[in-house]
Order: structure tokens, then C-alpha cells, then sequence
């Protein structure tokens, strides 16, 4: 077998798919965060929050349903999402007129909320959940062992992330989307109701997360502190990429993971802040972030 | 109150400090002055480093516009850096003090120069992920001890002369470094510059087409922001002999936004009265364990949809008076 650089292909390999799964992460909550912000203006701190709802919804159905995995990623992100209409209609609408930071402030207050009342219940500690068993097992790909499920989730994520941008960016409903985002008093004079379609992309949004939270719960225990930390790593995500474009959003997403995938075999120690180190760096050579638009 | 220069709301002057500011000034001196023979002197302490905390953190919410998620790592890194100064470089007190602030100061130049290349929302992002890096680094680091900390720091002899181990003494110097740094603030507001920075926080492009150099002005607000931040883990480290990784995290930079938004963003006493507040209501949840964070969250989200003013910024509404 080959070597780089000394390390062993295997570490590499199995570190580079580790990096891909966060990626897979990453992508998928920046995505949600810039299809919010793109619409509303607010940067939704509640995201964390509800990915980990997301996680503990699906722990919720196999423990006191019974319901499958399968049905978890369904119904976990549209009850989630639902819970995000709710949250919209009675409180983000009244801040829309107001300087965005309130908009930061609010779902800071949820996200904390909602952490310590998940933190009561079930402490600290994780709840397990196990792998569904039609994805159990793995394939030896020669260079590599590649678990089922890593690779479901990957591909998975790349799908619900390229079905977004299709929508937004191909479709109709994507159109008013985005003609909405520049001008929503214009196309509300159209008579397309903007108002609502606020409502539903924040639902969207929230219910991005909370799928992303059914697919991380085999992976990562299901535990009310998962959200937190990775919310801020999104947010370096998001300053790196920039929020204007949906395809960067993806792209940023996945790169960033890899990288940090990377950086846990050449330089461990750093494997933690290497995102938020790239971060300073493209705000000292592109401050507007990769895809970003300089407004 | 009845003051004889004024008639109607309008337009007052805005010459010298307006005397219900001196008044209210006074009174806050005066109650804290009595205060610890009433009240136990570390819960006061404790208090005065969070008001000195969010003071500075209110310099550049309420008087520049910007929102920084993230100044938990000046408190914080500046705390690892007095108590360890104290503890094991053998530094006086004073110097310690100094050591953690000057630290402060130096990583809000490099933090500020980068995060006042974004605007708004941004703004807030890169702050609150520069302090996560700025966790992580102390979490690693060996001088820090981890998730041990920085234990039994000595409180020393400040000049000298003033033995700090009796809590009395520790609390009217923490009192002095509170009211230095409250004055500082109240002074920079008031200045020239201060009135830039205000027309910075209305109307950016305009303050840039009056000749400014807007980015200048921010930066120079956030380092003094992260200076006094310092000044106040510091002082911190010192008064509980502790510095730990709670302050450097970012549940830390939430706090300090709550009580300044409690208080009232833009307000001079606001922020001590938030902090003076929300150290109480946490005192009393304590034992309810993750509570604190319920109640945390609500208020916020109070404060957010119906009390954007603030206790302070509504007093002030009710007495027409700025405060």
C-alpha cells in the first residue's frame, strides 16, 4: 500500500470521511441559516437548538412509539419545523422592522430555552441511538473501510442540499423566493403573499436543521449540549462563505469539513480552531467571504 | 424631581453633564459605599466586575452600534493571564491587574481589526467565533490547567501596603477600579470622539462622508470596550482567586449582552443595574441547576418583544431624562 507523507492511508481516509460527514453537517445547517437569513434578515442563533431537537425527536419516537428511524427523518422535521411556524408567527414577525440584532438576540433566548429544559430532563449526558439495520455493516473499499451509514448520510445530505439549491435557484417558487429577498414590498404588490411565505422559510429552515439533527443522532449521541458548539463552527462557516449564494453555502460547507478532516491527521491539536483560523484569514484577504456579495 | 431648566421635551441643551445624571451618580456611589456593611461583600464584588464587564461591553453596543458576541475572551483570557501573573510570576496585585488588562488590550486590537471588516449581523458572528477559538486555545493550553483552572491565586498586597486578604479592603479597591472604569466610559461618551461615535452608530456612510475614518473610530472603541473587559476579569481573578474556563466561554458573552440588553442598551447606569440584577436572580436560582439558563432565555426573549428599553432606558422614558 501507498503512504503521504507517513501517514498511514487508512488514517487519512477514515479521517477524510470523518470530515465529509461533518461537511455533510455544516452544509446543511449553513444552507438553512442563509435560506432564513436571505428572507427574514435574522441570523437564526435557534438553529443549534433545534438540530438537537431534530436528534431528540427521532429518540423520542423509537423510545415511546416505537417508530423506525425512517419515520423519524419525516416526522421529526416536520414536527420541528412546525414548532419553528409557531415560533415565527408569534414572535419573529414583530422584529422584522426593527435592527436585525434583535432578531439575534430572540433566538439566542430560545436556543437557550430550549437547551435547559432539554438539560433538566435528561442531564448531560448522552442517550444513545443505534444505527437502523438496514444501514448496519460496511464495505471494504481496498484503501478503506467505509461504514453504510457514513456514507448514507453523505449522500443523503449532498441530496437534500442540491434539492434546495434546485429549488431556489430552478424553480417557479424559487423565483418568488428570491425576487422576495431582494423586494418584498414589490412582489407583495404582485400579490403573492410574502408574509406567508416568511412564515414557510423559516419553517423550512428550522426543519432543514432538525433533519440534519436525525441524521447526526446514530452518529453522535443525541445530548442537549450537541447544538451549541456547533453553531458557532457554522457561523465561522457562514462568515467564511459568505450568505449570498445557496451553492457556496454547500460548497463552503463541505469544504470546511474536509479541511478540519484534514488538519486531524497532519496537526491535531488544531483540528478545533482550524475553521475559526481560516476564518480570520479570508476576512483579511476577502472580508465579504468567498460567495459573498460585498453589500 | 423638578429642575428649573427645563420646560417641555424638545430640545434641551446638551451642554454640561445634566444634573439628574450627577444626582443619580452620587446615589449609586453613596449606596455602594454602604452597601457592604449590609450586604455580604464577595456577592458585592462579584456584582461591581460584572457592571465594570458590562459598562465596557456597553461602550460599543449602546454608543458605537456594535454588537459583540464574544467578549467573554477578553474577561476570560485576561483573568488566566492576571491570575497566573499572581500566581506563578509572584506579581503584586497591582501589576497582575495590569498584566491581564494589557493582555485585553492587545487581543482586542487583533480581534477588533479583524471583525470591523464586517458589518452588523457579521460583526456579531466573528466575534462570538474568534472567542470560541480563544476557548479552545485555553482549553489546550498547558498554563491554564484545563477544566482544573487556575486555582488558589494569592490576592497579594496591592502597593505594598494594603493587605487584600480581608474582604473589606478587597471590596472598596474593587469599588475604585469599578468606579475608574465607569468614569472612563462616562468621560469617552461625553468627549468629541464619543459624539463620533455616536453619529457612527446613527449613520455610518454619513460619519464616513463628513471626513471620518469610521473603521478607525470602531476600532479604537473596541479595544477600549475590550481593555475594560479586561480590567474587569482582572480584578475577577484576583477577588475570587480563580480563573476558570466559564469565563472565557461563550454562554459568558451571552451573559454580559443580557444584562447590558436588562438594563438598557445605551444607558450610562444601565448596565449596573442589569448586573446588579441578573447576579442576584442567579444567586437565588443557583441550586435549580439548569434553570439559570431557563430563566436566562426567558428574559431574554422578554426583554427582546416588550422591554427593549431596558429597567434603566424605562425610568429614564418616565422622568424624560436621559440616564
Amino acid at each position: 500500500m501507498f503512504d503521504f507523507l507517513g501517514i498511514p492511508p487508512q488514517a487519512l481516509f477514515g479521517q477524510l470521511l470523518l470530515g465529509l460527514i461533518n461537511g455533510s453537517f455544516y452544509a446543511m445547517l449553513s444552507l438553512g441559516l442563509a435560506v432564513i437569513f436571505g428572507l427574514l434578515n435574522i441570523i437564526n442563533f435557534t438553529h443549534g437548538a433545534q438540530y438537537m431537537m431534530g436528534a431528540f425527536g427521532a429518540y423520542f419516537l423509537l423510545q415511546y412509539l416505537g417508530l423506525s428511524y425512517w419515520w423519524a427523518l419525516i416526522i421529526s422535521p416536520l414536527v420541528v419545523g412546525f414548532s419553528g411556524v409557531v415560533i415565527e408567527r408569534l414572535m419573529l414577525k414583530h422584529l422584522y422592522r426593527l435592527d436585525h440584532l434583535y432578531g439575534l438576540l430572540l433566538t439566542f433566548g430560545l436556543a437557550l430555552i430550549t437547551e435547559g429544559m432539554f438539560r433538566n430532563e435528561f442531564g448531560s449526558s448522552g442517550q444513545p441511538y443505534r444505527i437502523p439495520d438496514q444501514l448496519l455493516g460496511g464495505n471494504n473499499l481496498g484503501f478503506m473501510f467505509l461504514p453504510n451509514y457514513r456514507a448514507w448520510v453523505v449522500v443523503a445530505s449532498l441530496t437534500v442540499c442540491l434539492g434546495t439549491w434546485y429549488v431556489i435557484e430552478r424553480t417557479k417558487l424559487g423565483s418568488y423566493l428570491r425576487a422576495a429577498t431582494e423586494n418584498p414590498t414589490l412582489v407583495q404588490a404582485f400579490g403573492i403573499n410574502v408574509p406567508r411565505m416568511i412564515t414557510l422559510t423559516y419553517g423550512f429552515g428550522v426543519a432543514l436543521a432538525a433533519f440534519a439533527g436525525v441524521l447526526a443522532a446514530p452518529i453522535y449521541q443525541v445530548a442537549p449540549q450537541m447544538g451549541s458548539n456547533l453553531i458557532i463552527v457554522v457561523f465561522a462557516v457562514v462568515v467564511i462563505g459568505g450568505m449570498g449564494s445557496i451553492m457556496g453555502s454547500i460548497l463552503t460547507g463541505f469544504g470546511l469539513g474536509v479541511i478540519e478532516g484534514l488538519t486531524k491527521v497532519f496537526y491535531p491539536e488544531a483540528s478545533n480552531t482550524v475553521i475559526f483560523v481560516i476564518m480570520a484569514l479570508v476576512l483579511l484577504v476577502k472580508p465579504a467571504g468567498l460567495f459573498g456579495r460585498t453589500t | 424631581m423638578v429642575s428649573p431648566g427645563y420646560t417641555t421635551g424638545g430640545t434641551t441643551t446638551t451642554s454640561a453633564t445634566p444634573r439628574h445624571q450627577i444626582i443619580a451618580f452620587v446615589g449609586m456611589v453613596v449606596f455602594f459605599l454602604a452597601a457592604p456593611f449590609f450586604i455580604y461583600p464577595v456577592f458585592l464584588m462579584k456584582a461591581l466586575c460584572f457592571a465594570l464587564f458590562a459598562c465596557a461591553f456597553n461602550l460599543l453596543i449602546g454608543y458605537v452600534g456594535l454588537l459583540s458576541f464574544g467578549h467573554a475572551m477578553f474577561l476570560g483570557s485576561a483573568g488566566y493571564i492576571s491570575a497566573h501573573a499572581a500566581k506563578i510570576w509572584g506579581f503584586p496585585p497591582e501589576l497582575a491587574i495590569l498584566s491581564g488588562t494589557a493582555t485585553a488590550a492587545a487581543l482586542g486590537l487583533i480581534s477588533g481589526a479583524l471583525a470591523i471588516r464586517r458589518q452588523g449581523i457579521y460583526f456579531a458572528m466573528i466575534t462570538l467565533a474568534l472567542a470560541q477559538m480563544i476557548f479552545f486555545f485555553c482549553l489546550q493550553a498547558k498554563f491554564t490547567g484545563g477544566e482544573d483552572g487556575i486555582q488558589q491565586v494569592p490576592r497579594g498586597v496591592l502597593f505594598g501596603f494594603i493587605d487584600l486578604r480581608s474582604d473589606l479592603t478587597m471590596y472598596f479597591v474593587v469599588l475604585a477600579i469599578f468606579l475608574f472604569g465607569f468614569l472612563l466610559i462616562f468621560r469617552i461618551i461625553h468627549s468629541p470622539f464619543g459624539q463620533i461615535l455616536k453619529a457612527i452608530r446613527e449613520n455610518e456612510p454619513r460619519a464616513t462622508s463628513l471626513g471620518y475614518k469610521t473603521d478607525h473610530y470602531k476600532l479604537i472603541a473596541f479595544v477600549l470596550s475590550a481593555t475594560l473587559a479586561g480590567l474587569a476579569g482582572s480584578t475577577k481573578a484576583i477577588v475570587f482567586q480563580l480563573a476558570s474556563l466559564t469565563d472565557v466561554n461563550w454562554p459568558m458573552s451571552g451573559e454580559v449582552v443580557l444584562i447590558t440588553l436588562l438594563g438598557g442598551l445605551g444607558t450610562i447606569l444601565g448596565p449596573v443595574v442589569g448586573a446588579f440584577v441578573l447576579i442576584s436572580l442567579e444567586h437565588y436560582l443557583a441550586q435549580l441547576g439548569a434553570w439559570v439558563t431557563i430563566v436566562q432565555g426567558i428574559i431574554f426573549v422578554i426583554c427582546v418583544l416588550t422591554f427593549r428599553r431596558g429597567i434603566v432606558g424605562e425610568i429614564a422614558r418616565l422622568i424624560k431624562r436621559p440616564l
